[in-house]
């Protein structure tokens, strides 16, 4: 996506693709949990529905040759960075089609094309490989950024506090973006982080921190925008806490002991990401939006559509090949 | 006699100096990991390559095993060619997730998309390194053997630790590089032309006719001092080094053994599930009706590493149980 970066200065048009990233995302999962219903996907799959602002916000800054990181919880984040819609849904199908030629699946994606080195499905064990990618960049001498996706469970790893320690002695281009989706699978944040305030934690290991409203695109943008022009100015890495809510389960099926289904829906009805975006197009723009809009959410339902039909049609990975990809 | 343009060298600087020219061929390789840099790493290995490479590629990490061999990880795979140096082998197991569940598999669920050129240098063993104790003297080979995506190495001298240490910096996928600690001060002779010792390609040590002795590792010269007291004995023994143990040249084994048609296994590591079991299993398996003999596996006790030297001493493979071994597998 081209600049300028301000949310507010953005064109219509460049506000209509963002709208449709998210739009895609949320058909994309919508279709993937299909898939799960039906029995044609054997994995676990983790939607993101909900969270789509998030990865939409954070990705609107990055080129393709910037690099992510991502999670179990990934395909958001792959979408909004510009991930083929075709060999992502074929990688869930487990196609030879797919992005990782069905080796992956949903929660092992990756998309080196367009800068993924990722999901990294191990709770954390991304983050080090995004610090790893900002070193290549620091030797490389050029200005690309990484971008380390880790959800709220992640705070309870290790690693990360280890690598916010070594991104800011060796003063790394890293942002590394807490989904604060308040529940790791079953278990309410609350009751394992021992701060609310997670800035806080990154604060203390040397980094410059925000907190935003992960449901609310234009100030995820925002942020987003206000990080990368701090890392690039201070030559720093950044923390970014986005407060959101997935509005299923911890994976399709998951039998939600612990998150209060009165809250659930409330969630959906009032702080839906899409609907609170769509509400500001229209308040931004004249009424002729929602008719955009409307080609908007289509044509995101079409190229998912077509997605399918492609990863539907994709061929099993041949029996005999089980061991290719093992070794360069 | 050396030949034309070899010297004397040690373990130690046969490895320091396959790094530096490494560094020098490649602005792509960097060394990072624990008191690198003016420290020269745990056992002096890097000393003077921060002199001369900087600070860029000669890092001093925090000790954060796991996270710093991730981040070598997510180099290696956005262009870098990182060499990672654990300051004791038995800090691998802090750093397990990052090296067996990412390292090796990103290429393999990734679909071939990734491609991780890195190299994990872990000083391991006991034995004449003495009293280090239960978590600084172990022998780990075996634990990243069983991983599929790692390859794994352990040169026995000077020669094949530079020349092996060079081809993992050019291979393409992560490597766990194991040095023997005791070996470190061991001289060789190492010509002073470039060379590279290939993986999968094993070396007969010593040859003879009478019985196939395997080992790798420090315990190389165990046997190889054992088969000169046999030799007085009349026995011929035939001395095996596979050099890496992922890809493993089971071929040579099978070669020598259907010769010999008697094999000894010789291991630092304790027996359970090590490798000489594996290796004892696939003889089986592949020379059943050449064996004259049980194959025998000597290993160590099956116990944390003692710190007393009276108590360590008496957990590893000597010399004489080698040759005893031996005796027992040629009269039975």
């Amino acid at each position: 996506m081209d600049k300028p970066r301000l949310f507010i200065e953005l064109k219509q048009e460049q506000h209509l693709e963002l709208l449709k990233r998210m739009y895609q995302i949320r058909f994309f999962e919508e279709a993937a949990g299909r898939y799960y219903r039906k029995g044609m996907v054997k994995g676990g799959i983790h939607a993101s529905i909900g969270q789509e602002a998030v990865a939409v916000g954070i990705c609107a800054h990055l080129r393709t040759n910037d690099l992510i990181t991502s999670t179990h919880r990934g395909h958001g984040h792959h979408i909004a960075k510009g991930a083929d819609l075709n060999k992502l849904m074929a990688e869930i199908l487990g196609k030879e089609e797919g992005y990782c030629k069905g080796r992956g699946g949903s929660m092992h994606v990756a998309a080196f094309d367009i800068g993924s080195l990722g999901a990294f499905p191990v709770v954390a064990a991304g983050v080090p490989s995004a610090v790893g990618a900002g070193l290549s960049i620091r030797l490389h001498k050029d200005d690309r950024i990484a971008v380390s996706f880790f959800g709220d469970g992640a705070l309870g790893q290790g690693t990360i506090y280890e690598c916010m320690n070594i991104a800011a002695i060796w003063k790394l281009p890293v942002v590394f973006v807490c989904e604060n989706n308040r529940f790791a699978v079953s278990t309410d944040c609350s009751t394992s982080i021992a701060i609310e305030d997670f800035a806080k934690m990154a604060e203390s290991h040397g980094l410059k921190a925000y907190q935003v409203d992960g449901q609310d695109l234009e100030k995820v943008h925002y942020t987003m925008f206000r990080a990368v022009d701090y890392l690039k100015a201070e030559e720093q890495p950044v923390f970014i806490q986005a407060d959101t809510f997935r509005f299923e389960g911890h994976y399709f099926g998951e039998p939600e002991v612990n998150r209060d289904k009165d809250q659930i829906r409330q969630m959906r009805e009032s702080q839906d990401p899409i609907e609170r975006f769509v509400f500001w197009l229209q308040d931004r723009y004249e009424d002729d939006i929602i008719e955009r809009i409307d080609q908007v959410k289509q044509s995101a339902f079409d190229e998912i559509e077509s997605a399918c039909g492609f990863a539907e049609n994709g061929s099993d990975p041949a029996p005999e090949t089980y061991a290719e990809y093992i070794y360069a | 006699m050396p030949e034309n343009g070899s010297r004397k060298l040690t373990y130690m600087l046969a490895i320091r100096e396959a790094l530096q020219e490494e560094m020098r061929a490649d602005p792509h390789v960097l060394i990072m990991g624990e008191d690198l840099a003016r420290h020269g790493g745990g056992f002096g290995v890097t000393k003077e390559l921060w002199e001369e490479f900087g600070s860029d590629r000669v890092r001093n990490t925090p000790i954060s095993e796991n996270s710093f061999v991730g981040a070598a990880l997510g180099a290696a795979m956005t262009g870098s060619r990182p060499v990672v140096e654990l300051m004791f082998m038995d800090f691998a197991m802090v750093a397990m997730d990052q090296i067996c569940n990412e390292a090796a598999k990103v290429r393999y669920m990734y679909g071939g998309q990734a491609q991780a050129p890195l190299v994990i240098r872990c000083p391991q063993g006991g034995l004449s390194w003495k009293s280090a104790a239960a978590q600084h003297s172990q022998s780990l080979e075996a634990w990243f053997v069983h991983i599929p995506g790692l390859k794994v190495v352990f040169p026995s001298n000077a020669y094949d630790a530079k020349g092996l240490l060079k081809s993992a910096i050019r291979d393409n996928n992560p490597v766990v590089f194991i040095e023997h600690k005791a070996l470190y001060g061991i001289e060789d002779l190492v010509p002073a032309e470039e060379y590279l010792v290939p993986f999968g390609k094993g070396k007969v040590v010593r040859p003879g006719n009478d019985v196939t002795v395997i080992a790798s590792g420090y315990m190389v010269h165990f046997a190889q001092e054992a088969a000169s007291r046999l030799e007085e004995k009349g026995i011929e023994v035939e001395i095996l080094d596979p050099r890496t143990l992922k890809p493993l040249d089971e071929e040579l084994f099978y070669q020598s053994i259907k010769k010999t048609h008697r094999a000894v296994i010789v291991q630092e590591a304790n027996k359970n599930a090590g490798l000489g079991m594996d290796w004892c299993a696939r003889i089986q398996e592949n020379c059943f009706d050449w064996l004259d003999a049980p194959i025998s596996v000597l290993a160590g006790e099956d116990v944390p590493i003692p710190y007393a030297s009276s108590i360590e001493n008496q957990i590893y493979v000597s010399t004489s149980d080698i040759v005893r071994a031996v005796k027992e597998v040629c009269y039975g």
